[in-house]
C-alpha cells in the first residue's frame, strides 16, 4: 500500500461515529461548498484578505473529531508560530491552522508543518545512555544522575566550579531558560551560555548599547506598515518564512520598496524590488556609503537628532572618509546605486532595516548592528510604526533565554554580574548573598564574565595559565544546543577528547555525542521537546506566549525542568533553589518559575506577565487584531497580544505590553516609551583645545505622550520621586519594601530593584517611563569601536586593504586572549588568499534549522535536502572543472594539512564570482569520514554531512566574543 | 456548485516547502512520494520564481482520457481523484498529465510501477468518508470534514490557494489590482481552459 496505516485511524473513523457522516450524504458537503463560496466572497470584497479568513469562518466549530486540540508555539525560529496539535489517546495524530494566531494565521513553513513528527520521534534518543569503553549502554535515569553528580562534584573538588560548563538552549521555555541561569548560579559559575552567543550576541550588545533594550524595537506584524524594507542581512525568506507574509502583503499594500543587500541574491532577494550585492564583511562602509549620500543631500532628520540622539556629529566625521569611490573600492557595489538605495530610505519613510546573523556573525558584529542603529537614528526611522531594527532571531524562545540571562555577562533580565546584580536575585530568591558567594571558586569570579560558548574548545586546550579561571573547562553540560554550530570544528574535535565529562540532554544525540574520539565519560540523556512540556517562549516581537503540553514525553525523555530539579538534588541544592517553586513528584511547577520571574524582572518589564494573563491570551487568540495586535474585545481587550516586554508593573496593574520600543505618540501606560536614560545624566567631552564641555545626555525638549515632566528626565529612583514629590503617591506597604531593600540609603532603591513596584507604578502614572527619558548614542563611548570603522574579516581575499582597515588589536577578553590581529598578519603574511582564494560563507536552509540533528531526523524535512552542498559561481566552477551535482572537496584556511571535506557542488549564478556559500546544518560527516556508525544505534539522523564549521576559521568579536562564520576563505577542487 | 480549484501566487511564493510537508504529515505519504513539490525557475537568478505544483484537478482532465482502466472520476466539486483497486500501474497519466503529477512507489515499466498516487485536494477516494480504507489507500478527506487541502491552508505566505474556483480567482484579481502586477494564474489555460483577467 501506498499510504501507510497510522494512529490517526482512530480518529477518522471515531469522527465518522461521531457525526454519522457517510457515503452518500454529499449534500453536508455541498451545503458547506456553496456557503463556503459566500462567505468567501464577502470577505473578498472587504479587501486582500487571502484565504486564511475564508477558511476561518468555515473551520469553526467543524472540529467535531474525538481529538482534543492543544496549542503550542512552533519550536523552529522566532516567528512563533501556533501549533495546534490534535490529540487522541494520548498520540499527536494530526496538525491543523491555528487560524486565530495573530501572528501566522495558520501559515507555516516547511518546518512547522512537519512539526508532528518531533514526537514521533523514529531517530530521537530512546533512554540515557553512556560510552562505555567506545561503546553505548543503556543506563538507568538514576544511574545516569548519580554517576554524572559524583563525577561533577569530583571536578569540582579537583578543578573548582568554574572547570564546569553550563551550556543552554534557546529551545528551553523561559522557565527552563531561567532555572539554567540559576542554576549555573548556585553551583557557583558564570560560565553559563547558550545560542545566543553565536546567533544575536553583537545584536544584544549593539541595541542595548545605543538605546537601552537588546530586542527587536517592533514586530513582523509590524513590518506591514513600512514603505521601504532593507534586508542588510538576513535571509528570512528561508528562516523566517511565515514573517514574508506580513513583509510581502506589506510591500503589495503600500507599494514599498524591497531592497535586499546581501553576498547571494538569497530567495528573498528574488522579491527584491533591488537587488544590491556586496562583498561579505562589509556592512559598515555600505552603510556608512548611504549616510555619506544622506549627510551631503541633507536628508537626515535633523529635528529627531537634535532632540533624541548624542553624537551624529562624531558620525558625520567618519562618515566623510567612505567617498562613493571608496565604497566601491571595499564593497564592489557602484555609488549611484547606494544614493539610489540611500534616498529611497531616507525619503520613503516609515523605513525599517531588518537583519539577521548576516550582520552579527563577524568580528565586527557589534559595530555593524551599531552601523545599523546610526541609519535608523539617521533618518529619524525608530520608534514609530513600521520603523525600527527589526531583527529576526533564530529560535522559538532564544529571545526569552537571552532576556533570563543565559548569558555569561549577566544574571536574569541584564542585570549585569556586579554584586547589586547578585544582592537583588538573592533577594528575590531569598537567598543568603554571602552564601552564593561562597559557592564560587573566588569571589572575584562571581563578578566576573564567564568564557563565551563560542571559545569553549579554546577554554580546554589552551595553556591553563591563559585561562583566567581557577582551571581549563572539563566537563561540558550540553542541555539543547548543537555542537556543528560552533566554528573551528577541529579544535572542537580535540577539546572533546581531553574533557573529564560531557553530558548532552537533548531529545537527539547532536554532533556532540559522535565527534572526538571519546571512550568513557560521557552520557546521553533523552529530553523532551518543547511540543512535550509546558511554559512560555518569547518571540522576537518581544510577545511571550504559553505553550500547553501537547503529549507526555516519549519514550524515557525527561522535561529539562525536572532534569535540572534531579541534579540540583543530587548535587545538595535543590531546597535552596527551589524553595518557593513548587515541584509535583520532580517536576518544578512551570507557573511558579514565571511568577519568580515576574517577582524580580522589573528591569526588561518582565514583571507583569503572569501565567494566568499570557494563558489568557492563548484562549482568546481571535480577540487580538493582526494589524495592530490589540485586543479589540473579550476579557484582554486592551492588552497587545503576549503582552510584549516590557510590560511594566505587577500583573494586577494591567499593563498592555509595549508593542513598538521608544514609541513617543502612547503614553507609558498604553505602551509608549522613550529611549532609555542608560548611559548617565551627562557626558564629558574633551575638546581640541584641551578643554572639557559637560554635554546632556537626556532627551532635549521631547517627550511622550502624557509625561508630566515636558523634557528628557534620569532613571526614577525614591530619591528622584522624593524630589518630583511624587513618593507621597507610595502605599506604605511599598515604602516598607524599599527601606527593607536599603536600609541606610533608600532613595538609592531604583525602579529596577524595587520589588513592591512601587516606584514603576508611580512614575507610569505620571506619565514618565521608569528608566528615564535619554539620548540615543551615535557614539557609543566605552565600546572599543565608539564611532564603528570598516575592519577586514580575519581572512580577507583583499589583503590590500588590510593595512588601512585592520581588524582591532590581540587583547584579553572573557578570561581568554583574543589574537585576531596576529592570525590576520600571520594570513597576509603567509598569503594565505592565495591558496584559498574563495570566500566561504554560511546560511540556512528553509527545511532544516541549527545544528540540524533534531530536523535531519525529521523524515518529512530529510527528505527534501539530503546532500550537504556548497554553491559556486558558475566562472569559479568553469575554472576548477567542476560540474554542477558533482562531488567536491573543499579545504579551510585552518584545516589540519591534507584535510578536506566532501560535499556536492551546486553552481549557481546566485553566489558572485570569487564568492561560495554553504548551509550550516549539517553533520555527522568529518573532514571525509562518515561517523553514522558512532551514534547510538537508531538514533542517528536520517541524512549527515559535513559541517561548514570543520572550514570556519578564528575571529571573534571584542565586546561578546561572536565567532566568525560569515566571512572566510576556502579553496575547492573536483572530487 | 462550487469548482474546485488551486492557483499559486507566484509573486508570493518563497519555495518554503510548508505545502509540501504539510501534504506528508496529513496524508502520512511516504519517504519518495510527492503529491506536492515546489518548482523554482530561473534559480538564483534575477527574476527567480517559485510554483507549487500538485494536481490540478483539470477540466477534461488528461489523465483520465488516457487511462486505459477508466479508473478516474470527477466528483461534484470537480475534484479528479481515481481508484487504486482499479489502477494498474500503467503510467500513462504520468505521459499525459501536464503537470507531472501521478507519483508510483515503484520504477519500472508499465503494470510494474504499482498503483498510482497523486494529490486528492483532500478529498479521500471512492470509499466511504472517514473509512479505513480510505485512509489508507488515499489519505485525509479534509473535504467532506469541512475543511479545505491543508497544503493550501497552511502556506506561509497565503501564496497557494485552495478553494472555489471563483473565489480564489476573485482573492487573486483583487490582490493583484492592489499591488500593480501579477503574473497570471499559473497553469489555469492548461488545467481550466480560463485564465483570470487582471
Amino acid at each position: 500500500m501506498l499510504i501507510k496505516r497510522t494512529e490517526r485511524q482512530a480518529r477518522r473513523s471515531s469522527l465518522a461515529a461521531t457525526v454519522g457522516i457517510q457515503s452518500g450524504i454529499g449534500l453536508d458537503r455541498r451545503t458547506f461548498l456553496r456557503r463556503s463560496g459566500l462567505v468567501a466572497g464577502g470577505l473578498a470584497t472587504i479587501g486582500a484578505l487571502p484565504l486564511a479568513s475564508v477558511q476561518k469562518a468555515e473551520a469553526a466549530g467543524t472540529n467535531v473529531s474525538g481529538a482534543t486540540i492543544r496549542k503550542n508555539i512552533c519550536t523552529h525560529c522566532s516567528v512563533g508560530c501556533t501549533v495546534l496539535a490534535e490529540v487522541s489517546n494520548g498520540v499527536w495524530v494530526g496538525q491543523e491552522p491555528g487560524w486565530e494566531s495573530p501572528i501566522n494565521r495558520g501559515s507555516h513553513c516547511a518546518k512547522g508543518a512537519a512539526t508532528r513528527e518531533l514526537v514521533h520521534g523514529d531517530r530521537r534518543l530512546r533512554y540515557p545512555m553512556k560510552l562505555v569503553n567506545g561503546q553505548w549502554t543503556r543506563i538507568s535515569w538514576e544511574t545516569a544522575i548519580n554517576e554524572i553528580g559524583d563525577k561533577l562534584m569530583e571536578i569540582r573538588k579537583k578543578s573548582g566550579a568554574e572547570s564546569v560548563y553550563w551550556l543552554g538552549s534557546a529551545k528551553f521555555t523561559n522557565e527552563g531558560a531561567y532555572l539554567n541561569r540559576k542554576f549555573a548560579a548556585y553551583w557557583g559559575t558564570n560560565n553559563s551560555d547558550h545560542q545566543a552567543r553565536i546567533c544575536h550576541s553583537t545584536t544584544v550588545a549593539g541595541v542595548a548599547n545605543t538605546w537601552g533594550y537588546g530586542a527587536m524595537t517592533n514586530s513582523y506584524t509590524d513590518i506591514r506598515n513600512s514603505k521601504t524594507l532593507l534586508f542588510l542581512g538576513g535571509n528570512p525568506a528561508e528562516a523566517h518564512p511565515v514573517s514574508l507574509q506580513h513583509l510581502l502583503e506589506g510591500k503589495e499594500l503600500n507599494r514599498a520598496n524591497f531592497i535586499v543587500c546581501d553576498p547571494r541574491m538569497t530567495r528573498t532577494g528574488a522579491h527584491a524590488t533591488e537587488y544590491v550585492r556586496i562583498r561579505p564583511g562589509t556592512d559598515i562602509p555600505i552603510i556608512y556609503g548611504m549616510l555619506w549620500h544622506i549627510f551631503k543631500n541633507g536628508w537626515e532628520d535633523k529635528q529627531f537628532i537634535e532632540q533624541r540622539v548624542y553624537g551624529m556629529d562624531d558620525i558625520r566625521k567618519e562618515v566623510e572618509k567612505y567617498t562613493p569611490e571608496e565604497v566601491e573600492r571595499i564593497t564592489g557595489v557602484p555609488g549611484a546605486q547606494l544614493k539610489h538605495v540611500a534616498e529611497k530610505f531616507a525619503k520613503d519613510r516609515p523605513s525599517c532595516l531588518i537583519w539577521a546573523m548576516g550582520q552579527t556573525q563577524h568580528t565586527v558584529g557589534t559595530a555593524n548592528v551599531r552601523a545599523s542603529c546610526i541609519l535608523l537614528l539617521a533618518t529619524g526611522n525608530v520608534g514609530g510604526p513600521g520603523m525600527g531594527a527589526n531583527i529576526f532571531r533564530g529560535h522559538t524562545n532564544v529571545q526569552g533565554a537571552t532576556d533570563l540571562g543565559l548569558d555569561i555577562v549577566t544574571l536574569p533580565l541584564y542585570y549585569g554580574l556586579a554584586e547589586p546584580a547578585w544582592r537583588h536575585w538573592s533577594r528575590v530568591w531569598e537567598e543568603d548573598f554571602e552564601w552564593l558567594k561562597t559557592r564560587f571558586d573566588d569571589p572575584k569570579l562571581m563578578n566576573t564574565p564567564g568564557i563565551p560558548s563560542t571559545r569553549w574548545h579554546d577554554a580546554t586546550l589552551l595553556a591553563k595559565d591563559q585561562v583566567a579561571q581557577t582551571d581549563n573547562i572539563k566537563c561540558m553540560f550540553v542541555m539543547g544546543h548543537g555542537g556543528n554550530t560552533v566554528t573551528r570544528m577541529p579544535e572542537a574535535a580535540k577539546a572533546l577528547a581531553s574533557l573529564d565529562l560531557l553530558v548532552v540532554a537533548d531529545p537527539v544525540p547532536t554532533t556532540w555525542a559522535v565527534l572526538g574520539d571519546r571512550k568513557d565519560g560521557t552520557y546521553l540523556l533523552p529530553v523532551a521537546t518543547s511540543y512535550e512540556t509546558e511554559g512560555s517562549r518569547v518571540a522576537s516581537n518581544r510577545a511571550m506566549q504559553w505553550g500547553e503540553q501537547i503529549v507526555k514525553p516519549i519514550f524515557e525523555s525527561k522535561d529539562d525542568l525536572e532534569i535540572m530539579y534531579l541534579l540540583a538534588k543530587k548535587l545538595g541544592f535543590a531546597d535552596r533553589m527551589f524553595r518557593n517553586i513548587k515541584v509535583n513528584g520532580n517536576l518544578p511547577v512551570a507557573e511558579d518559575i514565571l511568577r519568580e520571574i515576574n517577582r524580580g524582572g522589573w528591569s526588561t518589564g518582565y514583571c507583569g506577565q503572569s501565567p494566568e494573563r499570557i494563558k489568557s491570551h492563548m484562549a482568546h487568540q481571535s480577540d487580538f487584531d493582526m494589524r495592530t495586535q490589540k485586543a479589540t474585545t473579550g476579557p484582554n481587550k486592551g492588552d497587545y497580544y503576549g503582552l510584549p516586554w516590557p510590560c511594566w508593573g505587577s500583573p494586577a496593574f494591567r499593563h498592555p505590553g509595549t508593542p513598538l520600543l521608544y514609541n513617543t505618540n502612547l503614553s507609558i501606560k498604553e505602551g509608549g516609551g522613550t529611549f532609555r536614560a542608560r548611559f548617565g545624566v551627562e557626558r564629558e567631552e574633551k575638546l581640541p583645545d584641551g578643554t572639557t564641555r559637560k554635554v546632556s545626555l537626556l532627551g532635549n525638549g521631547y517627550y511622550s505622550k502624557d509625561s508630566e515632566i515636558k523634557d528628557g528626565y534620569p532613571e526614577f529612583t525614591l530619591g528622584v520621586l522624593k524630589k518630583l514629590g511624587w513618593d507621597k503617591d507610595l502605599t506604605e506597604a511599598e515604602l516598607a519594601v524599599i527601606n527593607k531593600i536599603n536600609p541606610t540609603t533608600p532613595d538609592a532603591v531604583s525602579w529596577s530593584i524595587d520589588l513592591s513596584g512601587g516606584i514603576q507604578r508611580v512614575a507610569i502614572e505620571h506619565g514618565c517611563i521608569p528608566y528615564g527619558n535619554g539620548k540615543a548614542r551615535a557614539n557609543a563611548f566605552g565600546l572599543p569601536d565608539a564611532i564603528p570603522v570598516h575592519r577586514e574579516p580575519i581572512y580577507t581575499p583583499r589583503v590590500e586593504l588590510v593595512e588601512k582597515y585592520p581588524t582591532l588589536p590581540d587583547a584579553k577578553q572573557f578570561r581568554l586572549p583574543n589574537i585576531g590581529f596576529t592570525v590576520q598578519k600571520t594570513a597576509v603574511e603567509k598569503g594565505i588568499a592565495k591558496q584559498f582564494p574563495l570566500i566561504l560563507s554560511s546560511g540556512r536552509l528553509v527545511e532544516y534549522e541549527g545544528g540540524g540533528e533534531e530536523t535531519r531526523s525529521n523524515k518529512w524535512l530529510a527528505e527534501l535536502q539530503q546532500d550537504m552542498f556548497i554553491e559556486i559561481n558558475p566562472a569559479d566552477a568553469a575554472d576548477r572543472g567542476i560540474k554542477d551535482g558533482a562531488w567536491v572537496l573543499v579545504s579551510g584556511a585552518e584545516m589540519p594539512s591534507g584535510k578536506v571535506c566532501r560535499m556536492k557542488a551546486l553552481v549557481t549564478e546566485r553566489v558572485g564570482k570569487g564568492v561560495t556559500w554553504t548551509p550550516f546544518h549539517f553533520a555527522g560527516w568529518f573532514m571525509t569520514e562518515d561517523q553514522r556508525g558512532k551514534y547510538p544505534k537508531g538514533a542517528d539522523p536520517i541524512v549527515l554531512g559535513e559541517s561548514v564549521n570543520t572550514l570556519t576559521t578564528y575571529g571573534y568579536d571584542p565586546v561578546t566574543g561572536m565567532q566568525e562564520p560569515k566571512a572566510t576563505l576556502c579553496q575547492i577542487r573536483a572530487a | 456548485m462550487a469548482r474546485m480549484k488551486f492557483l499559486c501566487d507566484a509573486d508570493r511564493c518563497i519555495e518554503c516547502n510548508a505545502c509540501v510537508t504539510a501534504c506528508k504529515n496529513e496524508h502520512e505519504v511516504p519517504w519518495g512520494m510527492n503529491r506536492r513539490r515546489v518548482v523554482t525557475i530561473n534559480d538564483g537568478k534575477p527574476g527567480e520564481r517559485s510554483i507549487s505544483m500538485a494536481c490540478m484537478h483539470c477540466t477534461d482532465a488528461p489523465c483520465a482520457a488516457v487511462c486505459p482502466v477508466n479508473c478516474f472520476y470527477t466528483t461534484a466539486d470537480a475534484v479528479v481523484l481515481h481508484s487504486k483497486d482499479l489502477c494498474i500501474g500503467c503510467g500513462y497519466c504520468f505521459y499525459a498529465c501536464p503537470f507531472g503529477a501521478p507519483q508510483y512507489p515503484k520504477v519500472g515499466n508499465f503494470g510494474s510501477r504499482g498503483k498510482m498516487d497523486k494529490c486528492t485536494f483532500c478529498a479521500g477516494g471512492p470509499e466511504t468518508d472517514f473509512s479505513k480504507e480510505e485512509y489508507e489507500k488515499y489519505g485525509a478527506n479534509r473535504l467532506a470534514e469541512g475543511k479545505l487541502p491543508l497544503c493550501a491552508e497552511m502556506c506561509s505566505t497565503k501564496s497557494l490557494l485552495a478553494g472555489d474556483g471563483d473565489v480564489i480567482a476573485q482573492i487573486y484579481k483583487e490582490r493583484v489590482a492592489k499591488r500593480g502586477y501579477g503574473s497570471g494564474a499559473w497553469g489555469w489555460q492548461t488545467a481550466y481552459r480560463e485564465s483570470i483577467a487582471t
